[in-house]
């Protein structure tokens, strides 16, 4: 089956700029069609994927700005199939967010929306290094005018805040990017290329990489956020509005995440060794710092917000063990937490909604009282959080652990608290939200409506259903990690090369 | 035997000829009495005559001659830029429609101004030799002080002009002093000679020739703004017309770079190993003071100014690099900088007429709800200033990082990017202001973005009553050209890089 990448990629922009011309409510349903369509693709897509082919599947290699060798290449492989399922689904679900409950001007924030899953979709399929970049930079923008025209009261500040944070490490990105494709054309002395496939054949000097992995780790890390460049996270959570939040949160970090795959990793992988200890410490700290935030903080935006950081640290701690367990475990995660906090953000609006708009847990109770079927859904995404035996968060964080525990035998072991750490805010949140007793501002109690379901069951469903059979995601990325082009193997390599110089001194 | 005329390449020199018959005819249209004459005629006949050497240029692209005896070099650099100054021409005479300017200067002088100002630019682009450099700089700068003076009955104008005539002139006497003594130096004035002067006496460490550089450089870093020899930029932006303001940032500033080219990448280059350090900590100082002048004003127009120093220091890196990737990055980047400018500066115009708050921020309240056309214009004239994907300003720091890369200035990317990501501080409390339509009103944040009242913006901006339908045309077609070229930007790289191959003394 040939599944053109472009339309995919395209699909959801295309429909929502056509709903900018019609009127009002249109728009949204406009956009859901494009968000629809793009799911579709990717269903189709994780169906088709041919899981013992090596490489690159349903390539798309065309010119487009031949003056800086930049080419409209796309491509999927076991590293980026899941996640763009994951993306397609949580926009969807945030498409359809906004058709349910209407927004001021819909039009223009489904065409936001739709922006904002191209350049996602774009950033998870490119295969070209600039292209890459390029989407990185752009997811940037309708996340910038959500906030402008949708978000709370503090908007402006938080705003600037964020792109501000974002942005300085996307620029310094981009120079590297270039630098990367000049000097390796420079070592080939061929012509400039950024195809990622040509660039990760060049190995560049070890000085020199290791200026390049900075520039570009320090990118990943701000955009996911991860501990020590998250300032501008509680403010952007606590402002955004909800529908794009939810799409922010579960998908944006992710590509940060994939980035470290897909750039960092094979383009620079003596480097990669280099900053493994730093990178695993900053998890580990990540970590820790996230649970303990979550578990102090009331709001539930932040509550989520610092979550993420947490899981975004161990995603992040299973990348560096630079083991195939732990990418392994580390992508399985990147999928679940993206289900996972995509509805949680939707059950903070019902909650919401139930008390006067207040989002503090201080304020929140005994929902469960009126609604039993929104609290036994989100007892579900809440156990899944904090990966009880038998999620898939368990499964991906045992992976994660496991690789780290090879890797590093200390720093798994202290990011073992995390796995209980994460139980105590998830479960504090639930229960002051749902148990104890009424809150003082929750007003109208009821359960949730048929409409909200749509929203929130085939989110859930599809969370148990990874849940019951999360093989189907650890076989389809198998190949790209473990396979005959396997991404460890280089630093495999040359975390071997030292060692064998070694030997070979101190043979004679 | 009847003596023979000189020979003179017609077909070469038509743009310039259609920018001097445009000048004398206006000035004399002008002089009718009829009101439809002056007001609708003589811009008509502007932007007729910019068009006409637009097509002529285009005409004449590919040709690679000297005219007047080897003064003014005739090459796909000097007509692209004659291409770019024509357009900020058309875009100036459609933004000074029905304006005070042209009012009180009288259409016909104000038209003829620019398009004299615009044959200097020509002429300078393609000097190559230092007496048609000095002719051109002046033939571009003086119309320039009239038109900033032009709004005779605002003093802010009045004082515009004259600041620009100071500043201006000492800028000039600095360069000719400078030019003066590169020619001691090397004994020519024809820049290919004195780079073979230089070349073969190497004479580069020189110190009548370094006084020369450094006082040449002195003057065009004055024309161009490069700090330190920049202050004079926010106050003449502030106080010039904004069609002039819109004019003199783009095009002026594309003139300043096109000479800044020839001279330093051919007849200067022997000596780069002397220049280029220099250049590259001016380029540095230029960003830095360009970005943090900028972050606290709330006159449109000082920020634009500050940001166009800004923008001044990334082209000087594709001017120290001294390839002719350079060339073509700092040629792309001027055209990519006149779309976004321009964008920018009908906007200002629009809202000027439309809200009477000058130029000031507040101006632009609340944009998003009553003009649509006019925010999103706004919005991807700034994203694009600051350099974001999906405009054309992304490839034109792509490009020129490109270019610092090849050539080992890589931390002049690194200054590049960390002066971009300064600037965003100050673009979006543009972009701020045009979306966030008022102060936090505490009833917008209904969870989810539940339907707010429409009615709530009541105190925004009243609505436009003059609205201004040529500035708002320009400013949404230069913006769709910014999007078309962040997604299509191939022709322009191929203009650019045909501009790039023009100096062929670069490798």
């Amino acid at each position: 089956m040939t599944i053109h990448l472009s339309i995919l990629v395209f699909a959801p922009l295309a429909f929502a700029f056509a709903g900018t011309l019609l009127p009002g409510r249109l728009a949204g349903y406009l956009g859901l069609a494009g968000s629809l369509v793009a799911l579709g693709l990717s269903v189709a897509m994780l169906l088709d994927f041919n899981q013992s082919a090596d490489g690159l599947q349903y390539v798309t290699d065309d010119k487009w700005i031949s003056a800086l060798g930049i080419r409209w290449s796309l491509g999927v492989d076991g590293l980026n199939l899941w996640l763009i399922g994951l993306t397609t689904l949580v926009f969807a679900a945030s498409s359809l967010w906004i058709v349910l409950r209407p927004v001021e001007r819909p039009g223009q924030f489904a065409f936001l929306m739709g922006l904002a899953e191209t350049a996602v979709l774009g950033a998870f399929t490119a295969q070209d290094l600039l292209l890459f970049v390029l989407f990185f930079d752009l997811m940037l923008v309708p996340f910038l005018f959500l906030m402008f025209g949708w978000g709370g009261p503090e908007r402006r500040s938080a705003t600037i805040k964020m792109i501000i944070y974002t942005l300085v490490g996307s620029l310094l990105m981009l120079a590297a990017a270039v630098a990367t494709g000049v000097l390796a054309a420079q070592q080939t002395d061929g012509g400039l290329t950024f195809a990622l496939s040509d660039l990760s054949k060049v190995s560049l000097g070890a000085g020199t990489q290791r200026l390049l992995f900075a520039a570009f780790a320090l990118a990943f890390l701000i955009k996911m956020p991860a501990f020590l460049v998250h300032g501008w996270m509680p403010d952007a959570y606590r402002q955004m509005p909800l529908p794009a939040l939810a799409a922010f949160s579960a998908v944006l970090s992710k590509v940060a995440a994939y980035g470290f795959l897909r750039v960092a990793l094979p383009l620079f992988p003596d480097a990669a060794v280099d900053f493994q200890t730093i990178l695993m410490i900053l998890s580990v700290v990540g970590i820790i710092y996230g649970s303990a935030m979550a578990f102090t903080a009331t709001n539930l935006r932040l509550i989520l917000g610092y979550s993420s950081l947490a899981q975004l640290s161990f995603i992040t701690l299973g990348i560096f063990s630079l083991t195939d367990q732990g990418v392994q475990g580390a992508l399985i995660q990147a999928v679940n937490h993206g289900l996972v906090v995509a509805p949680l953000f939707f059950v903070v609006l019902l909650a919401a909604e139930r008390a006067g708009g207040a989002e503090d847990v201080r304020e929140l109770g005994g929902l469960a009282f009126a609604g039993p079927v929104l609290a036994s859904l989100t007892l579900v995404l809440a156990l899944a959080t904090l990966a009880i035996p038998g999620s898939a968060n368990f499964v991906g964080e045992f992976f994660i652990l496991f690789g780290a525990f090879k890797a590093k035998l200390v720093l798994s072991v202290i990011a073992f608290t995390g796995v209980a750490m994460a139980s105590v805010y998830m479960l504090r949140a639930y229960i002051r939200t749902f148990h104890n007793r009424v809150g003082p501002a929750v007003v109208a109690g009821r359960d949730m409506t048929l409409r909200d379901g749509l929203i929130l069951v085939p989110l859930v469903i599809v969370i148990v259903a990874f849940a019951l059979y999360p093989q189907a995601a650890l076989r389809d990325g198998e190949q790209a990690v473990r396979g005959k082009t396997p991404l460890l193997a280089k630093i495999d390599a040359t975390r071997g090369a030292p060692r064998a110089v070694a030997s070979t001194k101190a043979a004679p | 035997m009847t003596p023979k005329a000189p020979y003179i390449d017609w077909a070469a020199l038509s743009p310039f000829v259609a920018l001097a018959a445009g000048a004398i005819v206006t000035l004399m249209v002008g002089l009718f009495r009829s009101r439809v004459v002056r007001t609708w005629v003589v811009p008509g006949l502007t932007v007729v005559s910019f068009g006409a050497a637009i097509g002529l240029s285009v005409w004449q692209w590919g040709t690679d001659t000297a005219v007047v005896s080897g003064a003014l070099a005739i090459d796909d650099l000097s007509l692209g830029l004659t291409i770019l100054f024509c357009a900020g021409g058309i875009v100036a005479t459609l933004l000074a429609l029905g304006s005070a300017a042209t009012e009180d200067a009288g259409h016909g002088e104000f038209h003829s101004l620019l398009l004299s100002s615009v044959m200097g630019m020509v002429v300078l682009a393609g000097a190559q030799d230092l007496i048609s450099l000095f002719l051109g700089f002046e033939l571009l700068s003086i119309p320039l002080y009239v038109l900033c003076a032009s709004e005779l009955r605002r003093a802010t104008s009045l004082e515009s002009g004259l600041k620009y005539l100071i500043v201006g002139s000492v800028g000039s006497a600095t360069l000719v002093y400078g030019l003066a003594f590169i020619y001691g130096a090397t004994g020519t004035t024809s820049f290919g000679a004195i780079a073979r002067s230089l070349d073969a006496t190497g004479t580069s460490s020189d110190v009548l020739l370094l006084t020369g550089v450094a006082l040449t450089l002195t003057g065009l870093a004055f024309k161009a703004s490069v700090a330190p020899f920049h202050q004079w930029t926010p106050d003449v932006y502030e106080g010039a017309p904004t069609a002039v303001t819109g004019f003199m940032a783009v095009a002026t500033k594309a003139a300043a770079f096109g000479v800044i080219l020839r001279l330093f990448d051919v007849a200067l280059l022997p000596a780069a190993a002397t220049w280029a350090p220099i250049m590259s900590v001016l380029a540095v100082i230029t960003i830095i003071v360009g970005n943090v002048g900028a972050l606290g004003q709330s006159s449109l127009k000082r920020m634009l100014a500050y940001s166009s120093v800004a923008q001044a220091g990334y082209m000087l890196a594709g001017v120290v690099v001294t390839t002719s990737l350079g060339v073509a990055a700092t040629a792309f980047y001027l055209a990519v900088y006149l779309l976004m400018n321009l964008a920018a500066f009908s906007v200002i115009a629009a809202r000027e007429r439309e809200t009477g708050l000058g130029d000031d921020l507040s101006s632009l309240n609340g944009l998003g709800a009553s003009r649509p056309a006019l925010a999103w214009t706004m919005s991807i004239a700034m994203l694009a200033l600051a350099g974001f994907p999906a405009t054309a300003g992304f490839f034109g720091k792509v490009y020129l990082i490109d270019a610092a890369v090849n050539n080992g200035y890589g931390w002049l990317s690194v200054a590049i990017v960390l002066g971009s990501a300064m600037s965003l501080a100050y673009y979006l409390r543009v972009v701020a202001a045009v979306w966030v339509r008022d102060e936090p009103r505490p009833a917008a944040l209904t969870p989810g973005g539940q339907p707010v009242m429409a009615g709530a913006s009541a105190d925004g901006p009243p609505v436009a009553r003059a609205s201004h339908p040529f500035a708002v045309f320009t400013g949404v077609l230069c913006a769709a050209a910014t999007i078309f070229f962040g997604i299509f930007p191939q022709p322009l790289f191929d203009v650019a890089q045909d501009a790039g191959r023009a100096l062929a003394s670069l490798l």
